[in-house]
């Protein structure tokens, strides 16, 4: 049977997260992430899993990691405003290290915005949106195809790192249909979080294995593990505790293990840039314009190249260091007035050329407005 | 069994304030649980922010200890995740009707299978003293200097038009009733209410000129009647008191039974394939 | 002699006073430091009202193995 069909990217990350093992979901509607959750509402029953319409988007997350505490995989879909009512719950399940995917369909705002205008401006607010020092796992897929594999990632990291993946689309990929296979990815592993060795008795549910991560054993279990999850600072055994210690352990764990193991994490694509000395750096809807742009650059005889962060959280500091060796001008178009510069900014050396072309007006980023600048920043 | 069993005893003692008589109702529902004979690993406590939220912490169950006010949120995905298991949820005043008002109703109106105990103590105790949603009209309170203008919700009231199948009041003076409106939700399929009256004689007593701990079990003691106490009441003197008892017990197809039935017609509807349309 | 032993898990009570005020036989006292005691044991009835007023857990009422009839 020949399964090429048309696809939408908000329908992609539905169908991926059922791949992936998804049992759970809850949302709450919001334009223009509501078609994952009409679909999933559809389709989990299909699979003996259950959709849960909540009474708004912080409900929407607190029943996801409710769900998933019993080890059930679950997603809640949402957008701007939704994201904003969130994040508490984000951090709760950062901190208590329950995995759930978070998808974080991108729309303007701030505040209402525009439901159906196309933005890039939650960058920040993913990684940052969240009081004290919050670790995150961010995943910036362009395409509906990758939409489909980077959601059953995000599935797989949740899981491995114990901790919330966000899923950030663009308005315009979420809701633009293209050509998948959903066969071609039959084969991608799927992983499920590791339950731990030990016995009841000696269970200590926050002492992490040796690459940082905790074990939690679901809830309901019938083998005698108890414990508390919790928010509050805590101990190895999960109790509140804000003994110094404690303090320094929790944060440095929650974060030290994203950190640890961010070269597993990370992804991203590079284009001509081997030999290149003009650097595009663009990620979602944004960047395929870019793979335009660079190829008309390179006809016309400019050293172009294109950076596509997959992964934004962590910030893929080595590569894009490495990307970066013997480019002279960085051009970064974003859709937003300048986020992912200021990571850019960060890593880069003074005799390198930073030219920001930011468009937040609901319009698309052209390939030919990228070919100018590219144009434009090479004959100064 | 000795309730001494369903607590972690290296933790104790309890956080709680002198007289503090959250720690009467974990007592009584650790009576009715050992009664029941609750089986903890199939047993969930749901619990968040506030002295309420912090006491369940120190018994030996599964414990979900979440944000301020959600309690109830995250306690749908545990029980709809797992049907199978029971859900109870402990609440405080502020937790369940101010932050966590929408949740509350909600729940209620789903009849989700979870028992939710509400601990009344009039009070925001563990951020010192503010006014809650609860404190009484003249009560002082660090935010009500000049005593409390607002008028209080009725929790039981507010449960059972939302859709609670199972509604109770119950207080920390008269614990005969208190243990049986506990069992009774423990027991009962669909969503369970029981709002707790306690004592918070510091936060709400120092300022309110009742510090004494005995003196504030005997002020909720002032506070209630049983129904058949108030029938004979007028309205007005009705209003002033609290009556105890149950108000609710109907037997409603619960949320995870629907869903039940509704994974079965799929079952035999659908083939387990994923549409492409 | 009473029929009951009462146990206080002194590092659990606060001596706030409730049992001594509830008590119907006021078998406990506080101190004049404030310190709750167990005053007249032999009197207790085993009536409970203590153990399950108790907020802290910290009261045990058990009934004495009878051993006239050994």
């Amino acid at each position: 049977m020949d399964n090429n069909k048309l696809l939408q990217g908000n329908q992609a990350c539905a169908m991926g997260a059922i791949k992936a093992g998804v049992k759970f979901c809850a949302g709450y509607p919001i334009t223009p992430s509501s078609e994952i959750m009409e679909i999933l509402a559809e389709e989990l029953p299909k699979v003996e899993g259950k959709f849960i319409q909540m009474e708004d988007e912080i409900a929407s997350v607190g029943a996801i990691i409710g769900a998933s505490v019993m080890g059930v995989k679950s997603l809640t879909p949402t957008s701007g405003p939704g994201f904003d009512l969130k994040q508490e719950n984000i951090a709760f399940a950062a901190m208590a290290e329950i995995p759930v995917v978070i998808v974080d369909v991108q729309r303007s705002g701030p505040s209402t915005g525009g439901a159906t205008i196309c933005a890039q401006g939650d960058l920040m607010q993913a990684k940052y949106g969240r009081s004290g020092d919050c670790p995150i796992i961010a995943l910036y897929p362009n395409s509906v195809k990758e939409i489909y594999k980077t959601t059953i990632r995000a599935f797989n990291l949740a899981e491995k790192y114990m901790t919330p993946v966000i899923l950030l689309l663009d308005e315009t990929i979420g809701h633009m249909r293209e050509n998948i296979n959903v066969d071609d990815y039959q084969d991608m592993e799927i992983i499920n979080r590791n339950f731990p060795e030990e016995s009841a008795t000696d269970y200590l549910p926050y002492r992490p294995d040796e690459s940082g991560v905790v074990r939690l054993v679901p809830f309901g279990n019938d083998k005698g593990y108890r414990y508390v999850i919790s928010g509050m600072h805590h101990t190895e055994n999960g109790m509140p505790s804000i003994a110094k210690n404690s303090i320094q352990n929790s944060i440095e764990r929650i974060n030290g293990k994203i950190d640890k193991n961010k070269e597993e994490i990370w992804e991203w694509e590079e284009i001509d840039t081997e030999d290149a000395e003009t650097l595009v750096i663009a990620c979602g809807c944004v960047s395929r314009s870019a793979v335009e742009a660079v190829k008309v650059a390179r006809s016309k005889g400019y050293k172009a190249g294109l950076f596509r962060p997959i992964t934004i959280w962590p910030f893929l500091d080595e590569p894009l260091k490495e990307a970066l060796k013997n480019i002279k001008t960085v051009i970064v178009p974003e859709m937003n007035q300048g986020q992912l510069v200021h990571k850019i900014n960060e890593l880069i050396n003074k005799d390198v050329k930073v030219v920001q072309l930011n468009i937040f007006d609901g319009s698309l980023i052209m390939p030919e407005q990228i070919i100018e600048v590219i144009e434009e920043a090479c004959h100064k | 069994m000795s309730i001494r069993d369903y607590v972690k005893e290296d933790v104790f003692p309890l956080f709680t304030c002198p007289g503090c008589t959250h720690g009467t109702v974990i007592n009584t529902f650790l009576r009715a649980a050992d009664e029941l004979k609750l089986d903890r690993d199939k047993t969930v406590i749901v619990c968040a922010i506030g002295c309420a939220g912090r006491t369940p912490t120190y018994l030996d169950f599964n414990v979900l200890r979440v944000t301020h006010g959600r309690a109830l949120a995250f306690a749908t995905g545990v029980k709809l995740a797992r049907p199978d298991v029971k859900v109870i949820v402990f609440m405080g005043d502020g937790d369940a009707l101010a932050i966590g008002g929408n949740h509350f109703i909600h729940a209620a109106r789903r009849n989700i299978g979870i028992t939710a105990v509400v601990l009344r103590n009039e009070i925001y105790g563990m951020t010192g003293g503010q006014y809650a949603p609860t404190t009484p009209v003249g009560a002082k309170a660090t935010t009500a200097p000049y005593g409390m203008i607002e008028p209080s919700f009725d929790t039981c009231k507010l449960a059972a038009s939302a859709g609670a199948t199972y509604v109770a009041r119950g207080d920390i003076f008269n614990l005969n009733n208190l243990y049986n409106v506990m069992k009774s939700a423990l027991q009962h399929k669909g969503f369970a209410l029981v709002e707790a009256l306690t004592s918070c004689p510091i936060q709400f007593g120092r300022r309110n000129k009742v510090s004494d701990p005995a003196k504030m079990v005997q002020r909720i003691k002032n506070m209630v009647v049983t129904k058949a106490v108030a029938e004979k009441l007028s309205t007005e003197e009705q209003a002033e008191k609290f009556i105890i008892g149950e108000f609710v017990n109907t037997r409603e197809i619960e949320l995870t039974e629907r869903y039940a039935k509704l994974l079965d017609i799929n079952k035999k509807e659908n083939e387990v394939v994923i549409t492409m349309s | 002699m009473s029929k009951y032993s009462v146990a206080v898990n002194g590092k659990w009570c606060k001596s706030c006073g409730i049992c001594v005020a509830y008590c119907p036989k006021k078998i406990f006292a506080l101190t004049a430091k404030k310190k709750m005691i167990v005053e007249q044991e032999e009197n207790c009835i085993g009536c409970k009202m203590c153990e399950n007023r108790c907020p802290d857990l910290a009261l045990t009422i058990t009934k004495k193995e009878d051993k006239t009839n050994g």
